[in-house]
């Protein structure tokens, strides 16, 4: 156990020391990236770009440019931005990961008490209309982009029918702590969560659909049947149970990922000073500090993620112990 | 009559397809005394597994066209509501499929698959449901039964599977055990003990058998009585002694003359008879057995009803005037071997 923990580690710290240099390669050394040039501003004399090259360490050879980087992000913790001089990187990606996480869970809530139940009556109800009018509802919800859904959505609470009775109550774009007023907080977040949770609604429920109808094709549903169980039994205990490993892993990949910055256009669209919003940032100023930040975290969410999902995985479905 | 613990009249199966309506079961009938052990043998396709399934009321298909009646202890299946078969399946006529591999749901312990089907049916609690279930799993013959318990279907092997899924079916001392080519998927010893298991179950219990198989072989060993079906109908049933020793209907005297050798390894699939049998939607007029058939004449473009001949009953207008040549013939190949 000990022994696995480890090695997920061990894999975890590589991964991101991977993803950290093919990302510093990117921003630091493709030819014409030259940060300095964006430093020291568009007329720039030549002058100034030596001294500034100088001054953020550019003239240095790239592995010790990275590594100085690396110390700085994770061990001083101490590096700033360079485009708000004096801005420093770490409070503010752990200021915005709450924001995210908050975003990012009430939306999964969501989306798998919806996308679950909608798959379930779909199955229940397959090959009738109920089944074709959902699946087709499942589909239009994938199919529309998350930008789009958000500017719609704000255009109707914020500006249409914000006078009316209806959506008066949806206070203006941006973002209050829960510390700060436990209402104000639920009530900014409510319409970016089913915003962000359309897509995976429809997601889920049509791959659960097809999971399931799957599983009924199975022996052991029949076996189920001929053993005189009732169909919500059967569905429960012998459909949904195998259904769900399925899933759970796609569950875990796609929160962690939505947690690491995934939820960029939603938190962009609302203005809500989450990861993902730091990053959309971070990449129109070519704020490389911020970048690399951005990157490593949302890495790190995406490798613990599998890591959980994996963890869990095993647990759900016992052929898989054996297997490994 | 009143042994008969199932009685199926003019059980008719059809499916409603793109190339119009075929007919899988055509007017099957039959009894299950209590206690005895039927066997259903014939070809690949005709029609004996849909016969289970549709004593069971299996057949999911909302296409299906299903008539007939089937009395069970006097209760006419069919007639029943969702609920009532429910509380008889599994209860009174439990099933066993012919691939122990897929049959049993992957994510759960074999013990709490058999638990709960007493749990659902008898209303056991936790604790006497795994311990009746280590009971039934010891009983039939599967070692350690208390680890045996939590293991998961694809930590054993084939005849333990199957073992687990018997120990299911007859958790709840159902009446009638229906199994489906219980052995097909197993190989030749573990056959013989899943054969011996079910004859002491028998035995022990007194169920009734419905044993389902392509192998004469099988039907040599166990059967009281044997029904031989072929295309969707019933040809000959009768005694299995009676049966063996006189066939009636060209198609059993086939398949007799099938059955492998008593040593050595039993071949998966009978040898077959010359030809194949019909598709469900290409079946000729009159016998269904005629292309294949050596005996065919004039008479056979009609369809030949069920002669009774003693306690044994044969679709052929050959048994019209009971025993043929090659009946005789049959028995002297047998003296000479
Ligand atoms: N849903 C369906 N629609 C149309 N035809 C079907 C359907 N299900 C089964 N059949 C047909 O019913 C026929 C009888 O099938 P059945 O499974 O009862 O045969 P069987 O005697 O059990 O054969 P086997 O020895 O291969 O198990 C087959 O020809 C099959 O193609
Ligand atoms: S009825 Fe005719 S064709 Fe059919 S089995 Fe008998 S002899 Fe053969
Ligand atoms: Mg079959």
């Amino acid at each position: 156990m000990l022994l696995a923990v480890l090695r997920r580690a061990f894999d975890m710290v590589f991964v991101m020391f991977g993803i950290s240099v093919i990302a510093f390669l990117i921003f630091f050394a493709t030819p014409g990236s030259d940060p300095s040039a964006r430093i020291a501003g568009r007329n720039a004399t030549p002058e100034m770009l030596a001294q500034v090259r100088i001054a953020f360490g550019f003239d240095r050879p790239l592995y010790v440019q990275y590594g100085r980087l690396m110390q700085r992000l994770f061990i001083a913790q101490d590096l700033t931005s360079f485009v708000n001089r004096g801005q420093k990187v770490v409070p503010a990606v752990l200021q915005a990961t709450p924001v995210t996480l908050c975003l990012v869970f009430g939306a999964a809530v969501i989306w798998l008490t919806a996308g679950i139940s909608l798959g379930i009556v779909a199955t229940v109800f397959r090959g009738t209309i109920i089944d074709k009018s959902l699946m087709l509802l499942a589909l239009a919800g994938v199919s529309m982009p998350v930008f789009w859904v958000g500017s719609v959505m704000n255009l109707i609470t914020q500006s249409r029918f914000h006078d009316t009775w209806l959506f008066s109550w949806v206070p203006g774009l941006g973002y209050t702590s829960f510390f700060e007023s436990p209402s104000l907080w639920f009530k900014t977040l409510v319409i970016p969560w089913f915003t962000l949770s359309v897509l995976f609604i429809g997601l889920y429920a049509r791959v659960l659909r097809a999971s399931l109808s799957e599983s009924y094709q199975e022996d052991y549903v029949r076996t189920a049947r001929a053993k005189g169980l009732s169909e919500s039994r059967i569905m429960v205990r012998h459909a949904l149970r195998t259904s769900l490993i399925t899933l759970l892993s796609m569950f875990g990949l796609d929160f962690g990922a939505l947690v690491g910055g995934g939820a960029i256009l939603t938190e962009v669209v609302f203005n809500l000073p989450g990861i993902g919003r730091l990053t959309y940032q971070a990449l129109q100023n070519l704020d490389l500090p911020f970048i690399m930040a951005t990157v490593m975290y949302s890495t790190f969410f995406v490798v613990l993620a599998n890591a959980l999902v994996d963890v869990a995985y095993a647990w759900l479905d016992p052929r898989v112990c054996d297997a490994r | 009559m009143s042994d008969n613990i199932l009685e199926i009249r003019d059980l008719t199966v059809g499916f409603r397809t793109e190339q119009g309506p075929v007919e899988i079961l055509k007017g099957v009938s039959f009894d299950v005394k209590a206690g005895e052990i039927v066997s259903v043998v014939g070809e690949s396709g005709s029609g004996k597994s849909m016969t289970s399934l549709a004593v069971m009321r299996l057949i999911t298909d909302p296409n299906a066209m299903i008539s007939g009646t089937i009395r069970y202890k006097g209760r006419n299946l069919p007639g029943l509501s969702a609920r009532e078969m429910r509380k008889l399946r599994g209860r009174q006529i439990a099933m066993i499929f012919q691939d122990p591999m897929t049959a049993l749901t992957p994510v759960h312990t074999i013990g709490w698959q058999i638990a709960e089907q007493m749990r659902v049916h008898l209303g056991l609690g936790a604790k006497v449901a795994r311990k009746r279930s280590v009971e039934l799993l010891g009983k039939m013959g599967i070692p350690d039964p208390e680890r045996a318990y939590d293991r998961y279907p694809h930590h054993l092997s084939g005849g333990m599977r199957q073992r687990a899924m018997i120990a299911m079916a007859i958790s709840c001392d159902p009446a009638i055990l229906i199994a489906d080519e219980p052995t097909t998927a197993l190989d030749v010893t573990v056959q013989a003990q899943i054969l011996d298991l079910l004859q002491d179950l028998r035995r022990e219990y007194g169920s009734s058998i419905i044993l389902i198989t392509h192998d004469m072989g099988v039907v040599s060993t166990i059967a009281d009585r044997v029904l031989v079906m072929y295309s969707g109908r019933i040809i000959e049933h009768g005694a299995k002694s009676d049966l063996l020793d006189k066939p009636q209907h060209p198609y059993t005297l086939g398949l007799m003359r099938s059955i492998p050798p008593m040593t050595g390894e039993r071949p998966r699939r009978l040898p077959s008879i010359p030809g194949s049998p019909p598709l469900p939607g290409k079946r000729p007029e009159g016998c269904s057995f005629r292309p294949r058939c050596e005996f065919s004449f004039s008479k056979c473009s009609a369809v030949p009803p069920l002669y009774r001949c003693n306690e044994q009953f044969a679709a052929c207008f050959l048994a019209e005037h009971g025993s043929h040549q090659w009946q005789r013939n049959l028995a002297e190949e047998r003296t000479a071997k």
